[in-house]
């Protein structure tokens, strides 16, 4: 490690200033503020939803703040769009990058800003040497001629750094870059990022992964809920005072009051492997419980909920309903089993956004309603009519789409279907992911009723206060398999975080 | 339960108000201008016997058509309807010349159509291969083997009995076909408007993703709707060979054209998700009411295929330019 006296460098290339932006119900930023140093690290720190997407968003030019000033070399500017961000040597290396796969690797390079000879025809000779003088200078292997599709995952994350590179940059943010890479490939990285910044551009870093924060950063800035909660000299902070941060001391949320009263065992999950995304899943579930799964993005937490309800294949392993082993290879056999999964992606998978909401909550359950086969509207309408007014729903008619209310709306109708088929499991994907505060409470609220009747839930999430305020028992997942489970005294904002990130157990 | 005061109506406008405005309303519109016009136009158009030959401009294509349709809506398709009549038809011609009865022949027909039906739903559905592909590849297949078979002969003498489905007549001018056009139209309107598989068909042409996530076994239903749309085109197969008496390998060629455009007419979304039985059904008289009314005219068929082909163009371009214009 190089430490940099923040005196070498008054100025920071990059800076938000107080900066506010907000969506519709959503206060994104509030008055967030971060500077980029040259040729420092600065690592950007935060729990999933406190806004570093946002940020990233900001500076490349995607969205305009609604307050606020970014400042360039203490100088005020305004990002009309992305490409007045480059113009300002801003590029940003994203967790899953655009790439083209039938274009060369020149071509990915300098897709869009190629460089022209005469006739303003691309001048390809000098795109093809540009592209070897930057990846020579990143130290990549790579032949500028070939075709992406040719190279490994890790060489095509060296292409997309040098496109990000190709533009002349002072500032470099870098999402989420190892998430995808092999151990060593990820030292190939930190190489890189050193020498980044011998070149002296600013770097923002970010990363779950306390190990390489406290390996290649400068700087720490720590994001919560949209917030601006410090930042300073890594040199000068310690991981259980980052993980304080982080997760702050008040839970804001006001969630339902339960009592812990667990029945019959309904589920359990025996040896569950997975050829590639998870391994070694064990736990069980009892009636009247929440049991939380939390984990990092990746932590391979949806896949098996996803194998449970018969969309993939595991390799090995059981489940036992009721004590009898089951085998469900669709999701027709989970829901005929009364295991039933309200997914993450509610308009690709959730709901069919196009038909009306009494057609999407009655869909699984048509074989009540019908009689020998046929549709029977009145006892349709009847169910519906049930199910979404205990959830509260908010809707012209039972007759509009699903595609017209809003996210908290839809995801009622989705979990409304799910309840008219009367399951014993219900798994819920980020149930309050993207909806409004109003329905989320509405969602928790519902979710202890359910479990207070002595239905089963699963309610996978990364938001912490909601995994501490919902859940009975917590299973902590990290790189697909279960490395915690957590209840009572033992359930803290602290040790979801260490435990999740691995912080603890690092050789 | 919890207690709510808030009530959501089931419905704020009424399944009769729904329908004035509807798609089918609008052909039924274009259906009686067309039968207008032809009645003025020529003086042979209103006469009951010429009206029932008219009939079977369409009655074969609309029975595959009704299949098509709840193929299309459930987001597939199927190119090899055509062929799947002229292997059919083939098969039934083989038959004939070693002295098989009418029933044998029909079976033999429906059979074929199911067997080809069941090939492409398997290449589609247990490969998961684009149905558009699947059925181009099956369509030079399925009609290749009638080439192979018959070359440029062709299979003739039927048995006297098989005559009945295309040329025989139920009651005065109402032919078996168009009797049984009628039959299918209802099946299939009954199938698609007021099963649970009809509300499955929706689901899965709707999103495919969000039907298998809400249980419902989307591979099987779109099996099921190769296999019946492989059905109606043996169903087809036999009412036209016994309508034509013969089997050349060229039998029905460009069948699947008319079979889509009848299905689009009908409102039929091509993309999936939306389109209902009684607008191809009255697609289906828009089609036969064209065709005859300008065959009466004299108007040679190379024009009258390019007729169907704008009006086709014009009646779905139409209320998208109405939109435009409106701002």
């Amino acid at each position: 490690m190089q430490p940099q006296p923040s005196a070498a460098a008054p100025v920071a290339i990059l800076a938000l200033d107080a900066v506010t932006k907000e969506f519709p119900g959503v206060r994104a930023l509030s008055e967030v503020s971060l500077s980029l140093y040259p040729g420092q690290v600065t690592a950007l720190i935060g729990e999933n939803g406190a806004g570093k997407s946002t940020v990233v968003k900001v500076l490349t030019g995607i969205y305009q703040p609604d307050g606020g000033r970014i400042l360039v070399d203490g100088r005020p500017v305004r990002f009309a769009n992305a490409q007045a961000a480059a113009a300002q040597g801003i590029t940003a290396i994203h967790q899953e990058t655009v790439l083209f796969d039938e274009l060369t690797v020149a071509e990915n390079i300098f897709l869009g800003h190629a460089p022209r000879g005469r006739f303003g025809l691309i001048d390809t000779a000098a795109m093809i040497a540009r592209s070897r003088d930057i990846l020579t200078g990143i130290e990549a292997e790579i032949d500028p001629t070939t075709r992406l599709r040719d190279l490994s995952i890790a060489s095509k994350h060296l292409v997309a750094i040098a496109r990000a590179l190709s533009v002349d940059a002072r500032v470099v943010i870098m999402d989420e870059p190892t998430a995808a890479l092999s151990h060593k490939e990820i030292h190939e990285l930190y190489a890189l990022v050193d020498k980044l910044k011998a070149q002296g551009k600013a770097i923002l870093f970010i990363s779950h992964k306390f190990d390489e924060i406290f390996r290649i950063a400068d700087r720490y800035a720590v994001f919560r809920d949209g917030q601006f909660v410090g930042e300073g000299a890594m040199s000068d902070v310690t991981q259980g005072a980052l993980v304080q941060m982080m997760v702050g001391r008040s839970v804001d949320q006001i969630f339902p009051a339960r009592r812990h009263n667990p029945g019959k065992e309904v589920l359990k999950v025996v040896g569950y492997d997975h050829p590639t995304e998870f391994a070694d899943i064990n736990f069980s579930l009892r009636r009247g419980e929440i049991l939380g799964f939390y984990g990092l993005i990746g932590a391979g937490r949806s896949e098996v909920m996803q194998a449970l309800y018969g969309i993939t294949k595991p390799s090995k392993g059981a489940v036992r309903i009721d004590g009898d082993v089951r085998i469900i290879r669709s999701p027709a056999d989970a829901v005929a089993h009364g295991i039933v999964y309200v997914p993450e992606d509610r308009g690709r998978q959730g709901a069919i956004t196009a038909l009306p909401i009494y057609q999407n909550v009655t869909l699984p359950s048509l074989g009540r309603t019908s009689r020998h086969g046929f549709l029977r509207l009145a006892q349709e309408f009847a169910l519906a009519r049930e199910y979404t007014a205990r959830l509260d729903l908010r809707a012209a008619s039972l007759e509009t789409a699903v595609g017209n209310l809003s996210g908290g709306n839809q995801q009622k109708v989705v979990i409304a279907k799910w309840l008219a088929t009367q399951p014993r499991v219900i798994i819920l994907d980020e149930p309050t992911k993207g909806i409004d505060i109003g329905s989320k409470a509405a969602v928790h609220e519902f979710m202890a009723e359910l479990a207070a009747e002595g239905l089963a839930v699963i309610m996978v999430s990364s938001e912490i206060p909601e995994v501490l305020g919902m859940s009975d028992r917590v299973i902590v997942m990290r790189e697909g398999r279960i490395v915690d489970e957590l209840q009572g005294a033992a359930l803290t904002p602290e040790t979801l975080v260490r435990r999740a990130a691995g912080i603890g157990d690092m050789e | 339960m919890s207690s709510t005061d808030r009530y959501i109506p089931d419905r704020l406008q009424s399944p009769l108000q729904r329908r004035l405005k509807s798609w089918e309303t609008l052909l039924l519109a274009v259906a009686v201008a067309i039968f207008t016009f032809n009645a003025f136009a020529s003086p042979y158009f209103l006469n009951a016997w010429n009206l029932s030959d008219a009939t079977f401009n369409f009655t074969e294509k609309a029975m595959i058509a009704f299949a098509m349709a709840l193929l299309i809506i459930a987001g597939e398709i199927d190119l090899s309807v055509a062929s799947i009549v002229a292997l059919a038809s083939t098969a039934m011609g083989a038959a004939a010349q070693v002295g098989a009865s009418p029933a044998t022949l029909v079976m033999i027909g429906l059979t074929v159509g199911v067997i080809c039906g069941a090939f492409n739903g398997l290449l589609v559905t247990a490969m998961g291969l684009p149905s558009i592909v699947v059925t181009i590849g099956t369509m030079s297949l399925f009609r290749g083997i009638s080439y192979i078979v018959l070359g440029d002969t062709s299979y003739g003498g039927y048995p006297a009995g098989f005559k009945f489905f295309g040329q025989g007549y139920v009651w005065w001018v109402f032919s078996f076909e168009l009797a049984l056009f009628a039959v299918l139209a209802i099946l299939f309107g009954v199938l698609l408007h007021l099963t649970n598989f009809g509300r499955a068909v929706y689901a899965v042409g709707n999103n495919p993703v969000a039907a298998l996530f809400s249980g419902i076994r989307v591979n099987r239903v779109k099996f099921i709707l190769f296999l019946l749309t492989g059905l109606m085109a043996g169903v087809a197969s036999v009412c036209l060979t016994s309508r034509l008496g013969s089997t050349r390998p060229s039998i029905g060629f460009g069948m699947e054209l008319e079979v889509v455009t009848m299905v689009v007419l009908g409102g039929v979304n091509i993309l999936g998700g939306s389109g209902t039985i009684p607008g191809v059904v009255i697609a289906a008289f828009v089609m036969g009411l064209v065709t005859f009314g300008l065959g009466l005219l004299n108007v040679p068929g190379i024009v009258m295929s390019i007729l169907i082909g704008a009006l086709l163009i014009g009646v779905i371009a139409l209320p998208r330019l109405w939109g435009m214009w409106r701002g």
